[in-house]
């Protein structure tokens, strides 16, 4: 599978002049690891809200096979994974509920994650950025996803938690052969962990 | 010693606060016969054991007349903030789901009734509407819509945008569960709290504009008739005629100011662990 996106233009509503993308190509296949770096304010995370559907361009297209992207129904093969957990979990829903909304994830992505048990009958509020962060992505680790989508999202966690999620997203990348957008200021972070490192200009 | 429980605390005021209104309305509507009877033999008595809201000029206990206004008041404020509350969750829904133009132009509407005088609005409304009972509650129902629809317009407009919704769509949820699950969890507190917080104004209003003579009839027990009519005994010295069932209107009115702002607190999700 590969994901493209063709000549790219953004901007948003209230600044029309500003163009924050502009023509800006990208494709991802599955299996790789592509790193994403800028400086803060260039559209890292615009970029991905674009691949994942969450906007569309106003000029350009995201392709996903050779098909629009807002033509899939149901799951969305491509999930996001945002910078800030918890405004990704509806506040007053029990986490349990929350990561079931979309069919139940599978047993060992919660052991792997490191969720416990007793985490599920809590609210968004009784939890920390970092055990939020794990339910979000047993979430987007849905069967059907084929790409992942990652803004910063260790950037708030310790060194320890943190290479303890990358290990479990290259092993689990591997295993299902998922193509994976990684964007970090962190450079030893990206060498480390992508196949490719690309710069927004 | 246990430790206050806030929460149970509330509950139990809330309880007796609405057992409190409840009473009012259901004795007021048994005591409506009373209320109208006339005994010349015990007219204009000062208030007494008998008699303990006094009597007045054609000997009609005031106690019972005062019972059947509230009550009367009470059931007229509950229709009109039912109605005005349904305008404002209709009307503030369609301003955030219907796109930009439909909301220019609500939005428009609802800052041209907020111009308006308030008491001003509900006399021109219930005056075009034939006064009495239909003229009251045309009156204040269609008026007191516009603060309420604007807090729900704001909200939806809110929820539309939570990324929390936006990622649940992402992941196959459907419109329906993301209504049910995510919308009315959030939208209802509000609401509900809109709601009992316009019951004080709907039954002020309605009381004002009685007295002022342009809402309900005055051979009708209302407050408002009550109050307007002792107006002319009150340089005699029969100051019970106004006394009594103004105090008792303020007693209803602020009861439910206080039931709305203990309910808001108990459903507000930053203050219900308190």
């Amino acid at each position: 599978m590969i994901l493209q996106a063709e000549h790219l233009t953004f901007s948003y509503r209230r600044r029309k002049q500003e163009c924050i993308l502009q023509d800006y190509s990208l494709s991802i296949t599955s299996g790789e690891r592509v790193g994403l770096r800028a400086p803060s304010g260039r559209g890292k995370t615009t970029l991905c809200r674009l691949l994942a559907g969450y906007e569309k361009p106003q000029q350009g297209k995201v392709l996903l096979n050779g098909k629009a992207l807002s033509s899939f129904r149901g799951v969305c093969p491509v999930q996001m994974v945002w910078q800030h957990p918890e405004t990704v979990v509806d506040p007053l829903l029990q986490l349990g509920v929350t990561l079931n909304e979309a069919g139940k994830p599978e047993e060992r992505l919660l052991k792997e994650l490191h969720i416990e048990e007793g985490w599920l009958k809590r609210y968004p509020s009784e939890l920390s950025g970092g055990e939020l962060q794990r339910f979000c992505l047993a979430r987007a680790l849905h069967p059907d996803t084929r790409f992942l989508l990652c803004d910063e999202i260790t950037a708030m966690l310790d060194l320890v938690t943190q290479a303890q999620i990358w290990n479990f997203l290259l092993e689990e990348g591997k295993q299902r052969d998922l193509g994976m957008l990684i964007v970090s200021h962190d450079d030893a972070l990206l060498q480390k962990v992508c196949t490719r490192i690309e710069t927004l200009p | 010693m246990k430790p206050q429980n806030q929460r149970r605390n509330t509950i139990l005021f809330l309880i007796v606060t609405a057992g409190v209104l409840i009473l009012i309305t259901a004795a007021g509507m048994l005591l409506k016969d009373q209320a109208v009877q006339t005994n010349f033999a015990r007219k204009n008595l000062a208030p007494s054991r008998e008699f303990l809201f006094g009597t007045d000029w054609m000997g009609r206990d005031m106690f019972a007349r005062t019972l059947a206004g509230l009550s009367l008041s009470i059931r007229i404020g509950l229709l009109t903030a039912a109605v005005s509350a349904l305008i404002a969750l209709i009307l503030g829904t369609a301003c955030a789901v219907l796109g930009r133009a439909a909301d220019a132009v609500i939005s428009w509407w609802i800052d041209l009734m907020m111009g308006i005088p308030h008491i001003l609005l509900v006399m021109l409304i219930s005056i075009a509407c034939g006064r009495g009972f239909t003229g009251v509650v045309a009156g204040v129902a269609l008026s007191h819509w516009t603060s309420l629809a604007r807090v729900i317009r704001g909200e939806v407009l809110q929820l539309r945008e939570a990324p929390y919704i936006l990622t649940a769509s992402k992941l196959g949820v459907s419109k329906m569960q993301i209504v049910k699950n995510h919308m009315i969890p959030h939208l209802l507190p509000q609401f509900v709290t809109g709601l009992i917080l316009l019951f004080p104004h709907a039954i002020l209003h309605e009381s004002s504009i009685t007295f002022l003579g342009f809402g309900l009839s005055s051979e009708q027990p209302a407050i408002g008739v009550i109050l307007s009519e002792s107006m002319r005994y009150l340089t005699t010295g029969r100051w019970w005629l106004a006394l009594f069932p103004g105090l008792s209107l303020v007693c209803v009115v602020m009861l439910f100011a206080l039931l709305g702002e203990r309910v808001a607190k108990l459903l507000n999700p930053a203050s219900a662990h308190e």
